[in-house]
């Protein structure tokens, strides 16, 4: 499905910031496969979700989805097929917008943009239909601005326009980590929900381990612009987060850096 | 007086044009583009030349609406492919299309009197139909003896805005138009949605750009001449209509911004119109004049809601303090 070669990628080389970002990250992901991602600050994580997505090209190696090669495919074409969340709840979303145009742009990203309406409809039915599942009652403000939606409402939105096209690949890069608990149990539970029910190949980066383990059927550990950890079935069911840290130390001979991501 | 307003109205609805071209680019693309200084004076000079070679007026016209959007679609390419910042990619074409606009002209100014414009043609069809006596006769039954000599200019000019507005309605809501829009607003959203954002951008400051050398191609056949120097201190003036029409009157939806940047053209006119009645104004004056009125419809709605929240808050506070001068009686 998602295939990974030998991808590196180094940030202002040959100078005193000289930054090894991704370091030949080697990953091949099954179709439905939902994979977590962790790691400490400045490992790779976000690095890795722009390098699949294309708005950052490889200094060296190979990206092909579904048996094609994507390497050199410019961003906004993969965007047919790559939904993204981002962790700014003001990114995925354009805020002078109404929620209707707003999904008719994320309906339109695997079409050929034409000119005729964006919201018709028979179009209006179906966001309806989209916005019911979030149970916020934002199907019935589709003609509501995006920027007077709450951070959580916008998050949620974000989700859903990334997903509804049925997307080869959704990348979530730590897009609960803006929102206060509550509000990032709500998101958690839909992107599980919508995940589940059009069996999206998935790659989410969280700084929170618990829910790194609660969610997906294979676990990342990143570090250092290195894959360093890769469970999955079984054996990441077993996981917990003590064992996690365990093993960090084993593979790493250290600490893990920060105590909050255990407590996040 | 009221002649003098008559001409301002109808100039007014043919800058419009122009106006909504810049209300494409400052508003929806959030691309302030100075091209406009120079691509007005394009259009301007494109219709004269190929006026004065023989070319029918409205041919001539749309030849001026394509040069203006090859013009924008320079400034997109400067700004998305070339990565100089928005400001600049106007600037370099602004100069740049000056020289070549004197190149097109051959002449510093062009005169038109003499030649066969789009209006004089539509002037001659409409003599025969007699709408102009109807309305003078309408005027004159209202006391007014001094009628204006053409009503053909004014009321096809308005269909001709009235259609450009509606069609860009129309097209902002398009899928396209909807990419377009989100550009502006947030240009990394959209690309995530599949969107080639450098094209929208190069395509939709040609359009602007397209609007406004048409509008130009217009202005230069209703003043008898085109002048390299026509178009200094454009783009102010196409601000000037947007700021004062949204000020004025809202902008609420697409169609009610469009039709407001539309009046605030017209506004403008007027309001300079009458400001060089004044005995002391003169006609250099009236760039300060512009500078003033956009200055003027930029702070006055801030101005006026801080006043009201000011006035709010010192009630509320009276309130309070006379019920707790109640409550302790
Ligand atoms: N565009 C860039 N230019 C320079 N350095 C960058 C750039 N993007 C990321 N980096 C650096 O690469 C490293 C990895 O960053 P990132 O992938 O954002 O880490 P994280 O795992 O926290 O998401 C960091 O040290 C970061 O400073
Ligand atoms: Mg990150």
């Amino acid at each position: 499905m998602l295939q990974l070669q030998d991808i590196a990628i180094t940030f202002n080389e040959g100078t005193p910031d000289e930054k090894k970002a991704l370091q030949s990250i080697k990953l091949e992901l099954k179709k439905g496969d939902f994979v977590t991602i962790i790691g400490s600050n400045g490992a790779g994580k976000s690095t890795l979700m722009n390098v699949i997505s294309g708005n950052l090209t490889p200094d060296v190696g190979e990206i092909s989805i579904n048996n094609k090669q994507v390497t050199h495919l410019p961003e906004y074409k993969r965007s047919a097929f790559i939904g993204r969340v981002f962790q700014d709840p003001m990114a995925g979303t354009a805020p002078s917008m109404t929620i209707e145009e707003n999904l008719a742009m994320a309906y339109a990203r695997n079409k050929k943009r034409k000119l005729r309406r964006g919201v018709t409809a028979k179009r209006k039915v179906l966001f309806r239909e989209y916005l019911e599942t979030l149970n916020l009652g934002l199907e019935d403000r589709l003609t509501a601005k995006v920027g007077l939606l709450s951070g959580g409402e916008r998050q949620a939105l974000s989700l859903l326009m990334a997903t509804f096209t049925d997307p080869d690949i959704l990348l979530l890069d730590e897009h609960t980590a803006a929102l206060d608990p509550s509000r990032a149990e709500l998101i958690t539970q839909l992107t599980y929900d919508i995940v589940e029910k059009f069996d999206l190949t998935t790659l989410m980066v969280t700084h929170n381990m618990q829910q790194a383990l609660d969610l997906g059927n294979r676990l990342f550990m990143m570090d250092k612009g290195q894959v360093i950890f890769d469970v999955e079935g079984q054996e990441k069911q077993a996981l917990t987060i003590e064992k996690l840290l365990h093993e960090f130390q084993r593979i790493r001979g250290e600490q893990f850096e920060s105590d909050k991501a255990v407590l996040g | 007086m009221l002649i003098s307003l008559f001409g301002a109205f109808e100039s007014g609805i043919i800058y419009a044009i122009m106006a909504l071209g810049v209300y494409l680019t400052f508003r929806v693309l959030d691309f302030p583009d100075l091209t406009v200084d120079g691509s007005f004076v394009t259009g301007a000079a494109v219709a004269s030349i190929a006026i004065i070679s023989g070319i029918p007026p409205i041919i001539a016209t749309l030849m001026a609406a394509v040069a203006g959007f090859f013009a924008g679609c320079v400034t997109g390419l400067l700004h998305t492919k070339g990565k100089i910042n928005s400001l600049l990619s106007g600037i370099l074409m602004m100069i740049a299309l000056y020289s070549i606009n004197l190149r097109i002209m051959g002449q510093p100014t062009l005169p038109l009197l003499n030649e066969t414009t789009i209006f004089k043609q539509l002037e001659s069809i409409w003599a025969s139909t007699g709408i102009n006596s109807f309305f003078n006769s309408i005027l004159g039954s209202l006391g007014m003896d001094n009628t204006p000599a053409t009503w053909s200019i004014l009321i096809v000019m308005i269909i001709v805005t009235i259609a450009i507005k509606l069609l860009t309605d129309y097209y902002l809501k398009t899928e396209v138009g909807l990419a377009l829009r989100a550009t502006g607003d947030n240009q990394k959203m959209i690309r995530s949605f599949s969107a080639n954002t450098d094209t929208l951008i190069i395509v939709g400051v040609g359009f602007s750009n397209a609007l406004v050398a048409f509008s130009g191609a217009l202005i230069a056949q209703h003043g008898g001449f085109a002048d390299v120097g026509m178009g200094i201190g454009l783009i102010i003036i196409g601000l000037a209509s947007v700021i004062i029409g949204e000020a004025l009157f809202g902008t609420k939806t697409i169609a009610r911004t469009t039709l407001a940047v539309i009046g605030g053209a017209i506004v403008y006119r007027i309001v300079v119109t009458l400001a060089l009645q004044a005995e002391f104004l003169e006609t250099g004056d009236m760039k300060l004049i512009t500078a003033l009125l956009v200055i003027a419809a930029l702070v006055a709605p801030k101005a006026i809601r801080t006043r009201r929240e000011k006035k709010r808050r010192l009630q509320k506070r009276t309130e309070l303090s006379r019920y707790k001068v109640e409550e302790a009686s």
